[in-house]
Parts: structure tokens; C-alpha cells; sequence
């Protein structure tokens, strides 16, 4: 009994010591002087590596989500005869909820888990040390311009995601079973408002994509520097961003959609 | 330093992201439209106004003209009173105008139906529209109708 109680509070002084190191972490990488001309430069190299190569993903898998939404969404509405609010449908579920959740899972396995090993065989291959031993701070040199790549790029994935997918629920909707093109847009325009949901959309966009990079960039820097260490990272880089996605998102439908 | 196609390629993803943010503002959620023009506020006082909720439309002759902004229980005539913004495009409307509580289809949204008067006068903001037509509850139609089978001979 005792020993039981003995192993709980290990684990929780392990957990609370683990986040008070990973705020320190990202703390000094963000907040510390820095250069900035340097660091830009950085950054936009990594917004390449994070952003602009996970376009395709996201194109392909918003397309296809919003087309599944018009083809589920239209026989469901149909039996209703009210085929008409596909639109205000797919627009709704995309932009509140698929558009930032589906986007930052995705995110989390394509990008995440690339940060988490790369970092992690820097610090494998003792490059981070190397780097400190000529003066070189690693977290504003390899820690902050990946962070800060993450954080700009999983917002504009999201917009092109929402917007990708609303494309798909028309070509579905519209062009293949045949609702009318006028009400199906005037319905998405009348139900869809722009700071309700467009931007509460993009606000939890922001919020997963500072808890998905902090959380891939951390398990990367504090890994077990060896070959074992670094797979192990990786999964906990995929299995906990998505669950903080998740468990964060039910928190931020709470609070800005909850009150209706 | 990075190489032109890399910087390229950010610029053209981040120009995306802008374009992507334009098309659901505009195509999507149709801010411009909603938000760029002046309105006017007019109420309308209804003895039951069953499910009709704020953003709801207000329509004459089947056009929107404009969007209920507010509804609430009077305490002193045990009505609702509905407040409306009405677009000042559409600033013709005649003192006596009514206000209808209608239904778009047969179990879609409730939506507000203007019918325009013969008065000389048009309404102004802050005017109230006290001749007006509640929403139809359709439990109390049901109960009528089976009131109606019951004493019939």
C-alpha cells in the first residue's frame, strides 16, 4: 500500500518536473535576446520544411473530407427534403471543428514527428552539445525557428484545409447530386458568421498549433540520445499532441460555442 | 543564406494562406455583405414569437432586407418584443407596415415576413410595429384541430 502511494507520487513529481522543464524550455527559446536577422532566416527555412511540404497532405485530405461531408450530409438531409442546408452543413462542421482538429492531428504526424526525431539525432549525434561548446545557444538556434515555424504555419494549413474542404462539399453537393448551386451558397453565407465562426475557428487553429510544436520540439530536446530514445519520442510526439488536440478542443467548444 | 526557390515557395504557401482566409471570409461566411452596409433599427411586438432566433431574416416580398438583432419578454404586455436591423437601402417602408412570423418550408427556419402598407409616412429608427402576426406553434394547431374532431356530430 504504501509503496503504491510511494510510485504515484514519483510519478507526478516526474510529470510536474517534466512540465516546469518543458515551460523553461520553450520560455528561453521564445523570450531570449536573439538575432534577428539570422533567426528569420531560420524560421523561414523551417516553415518550408513544416508548412509548404505538408501542402499536399492537406489539400488532399481536405478535399476528400468535405466531399464525404456533402455525400453523408445529402442523403441524411434529403430524407428531410431540406437538401438545400448542405451548404450551411459543411460549412459549419469545417469550419468549427473538422477544419483545426483534422488539420493539427494530421500536423502532429506529418511535422511533429519530423521535428521530435530531427531534433532528437542533433542531440543524438551530440551536434546540440557541439553547438553550445562554441557559443552557440541551441534554443534560439535550433529550438525557437521550429517552434515559431509551427505556430505561423498550422494556422494557414487550417485556412487552406476549411477552404479546400468547403470546394469539395460543392463539387459533391452541386455538380454530382444535383442541389441547387444559389441555396446551397446563400445558406452556407446566411449561417456562417465571419468572427463567429471563421475566426473562433482560427483561434483554436492558433491554440493546437503552439500545444502541437511545443510538445514535438520538447519530447525531441529531452529524449534518451539513442536510437531507441529517439523512436520512442516520436510515438509520444503523435500519441500526446493528439490527445491534447483533442482534449483541448472539447475545452474551446466549451467556452466559445457552449453558451447557445 | 536560403535559395530564391525556397523563399519562393514560402511566400506563394503564405500568399495561400491570405487568399484561403479572403475566400471563407467572403464566398463563405459573406462578411461584405452583412456588415459594409447602414442599417436602421425598427421593433415589432408579437404575442408568441416560438422559435424564432437572433441572425434570423427579415424579408417583404421574399427579399432580405434584413437580420433580428435582439428579442425580449415584456413584462407589463406579456409579449416579445423583436428588434431589427433593416438595411437603409430599403428605407421605404410605410408606418403601417405588418410584421408576420413566418416559416421557410415545413419545418426550416422561422423567419420575419414584412408587408408593406398605404401610409405617406415611412418608418424611422427606433419605431415599433404593433400590428403583427405571431409565430404558428404547431402543438396549439394539433389541439385545435382534434377540438374541432371532437364536437363535430
Amino acid at each position: 500500500m504504501t509503496e503504491w502511494i510511494q510510485r504515484l507520487g514519483r510519478g507526478t513529481l516526474r510529470r510536474v518536473s517534466e512540465l516546469g522543464r518543458a515551460t523553461v524550455m520553450l520560455v528561453q527559446a521564445v523570450l531570449g535576446r536573439s538575432q534577428v536577422g539570422v533567426h528569420w532566416r531560420l524560421t523561414l527555412g523551417q516553415i518550408h520544411a513544416v508548412g509548404v511540404l505538408s501542402l499536399s497532405i492537406i489539400v488532399v485530405s481536405g478535399l476528400f473530407i468535405g466531399m464525404v461531408l456533402g455525400l453523408q450530409g445529402y442523403t441524411i438531409l434529403a430524407d428531410y427534403g431540406s437538401e438545400q442546408a448542405l451548404g450551411q452543413m459543411v460549412a459549419l462542421s469545417l469550419t468549427r471543428e473538422l477544419g483545426p482538429v483534422v488539420t493539427a492531428l494530421l500536423f502532429a504526424g506529418r511535422a511533429g514527428s519530423a521535428l521530435t526525431a530531427e531534433i532528437g539525432l542533433m542531440k543524438a549525434t551530440e551536434q546540440l552539445a557541439s553547438l553550445e561548446m562554441i557559443g552557440v545557444d541551441p534554443l534560439r538556434r535550433v529550438v525557437a525557428p521550429r517552434f515559431w515555424a509551427g505556430v505561423i504555419s498550422l494556422p494557414i494549413l487550417s485556412l487552406i484545409f476549411v477552404s479546400v474542404g468547403c470546394l469539395g462539399g460543392a463539387l459533391v453537393g452541386v455538380s454530382w447530386l444535383g442541389v441547387d448551386a444559389g441555396s446551397f451558397w446563400a445558406n452556407m453565407q446566411a449561417s456562417v458568421d465571419f468572427w463567429h465562426d471563421v475566426a473562433n475557428g482560427m483561434i483554436k487553429s492558433v491554440v493546437f498549433a503552439v500545444v502541437v510544436t511545443w510538445i514535438a520540439v520538447y519530447q525531441g530536446y529531452a529524449l534518451v540520445p539513442t536510437s531507441e530514445g529517439i523512436a520512442r519520442a516520436t510515438t509520444k510526439t503523435v500519441v500526446y499532441a493528439s490527445l491534447a488536440v483533442l482534449g483541448f478542443d472539447f475545452f474551446l467548444t466549451a467556452v466559445m460555442f457552449g453558451e447557445i | 543564406m536560403y535559395s530564391r526557390r525556397l523563399e519562393l515557395s514560402v511566400g506563394a504557401f503564405v500568399l495561400l494562406g491570405a487568399i484561403c482566409l479572403a475566400f471563407l471570409a467572403l464566398e463563405v461566411s459573406g462578411l461584405t455583405t452583412a456588415n459594409s452596409q447602414d442599417t436602421y433599427r425598427v421593433s415589432a411586438r408579437f404575442d408568441n414569437v416560438a422559435g424564432l432566433t437572433t441572425r434570423a431574416r427579415v424579408s417583404a416580398a421574399g427579399v432580405t432586407v434584413g437580420r433580428v438583432v435582439d428579442i425580449r419578454y415584456e413584462p407589463q404586455t406579456g409579449g416579445a418584443m423583436v428588434d431589427m436591423d433593416i438595411s437603409t437601402d430599403y428605407s421605404s417602408f410605410s408606418l403601417d407596415t405588418t410584421a408576420a412570423i413566418l416559416t421557410a418550408g415545413l419545418l426550416g427556419e422561422k423567419y420575419i415576413g414584412l408587408s408593406i402598407g398605404g401610409d405617406p409616412d415611412n418608418l424611422a429608427d427606433g419605431d415599433v410595429i404593433y400590428d403583427t402576426q405571431s409565430a404558428v406553434v404547431l402543438e396549439e394547431l394539433i389541439g385545435r384541430f382534434l377540438m374541432n374532431m371532437g364536437s363535430e356530430p
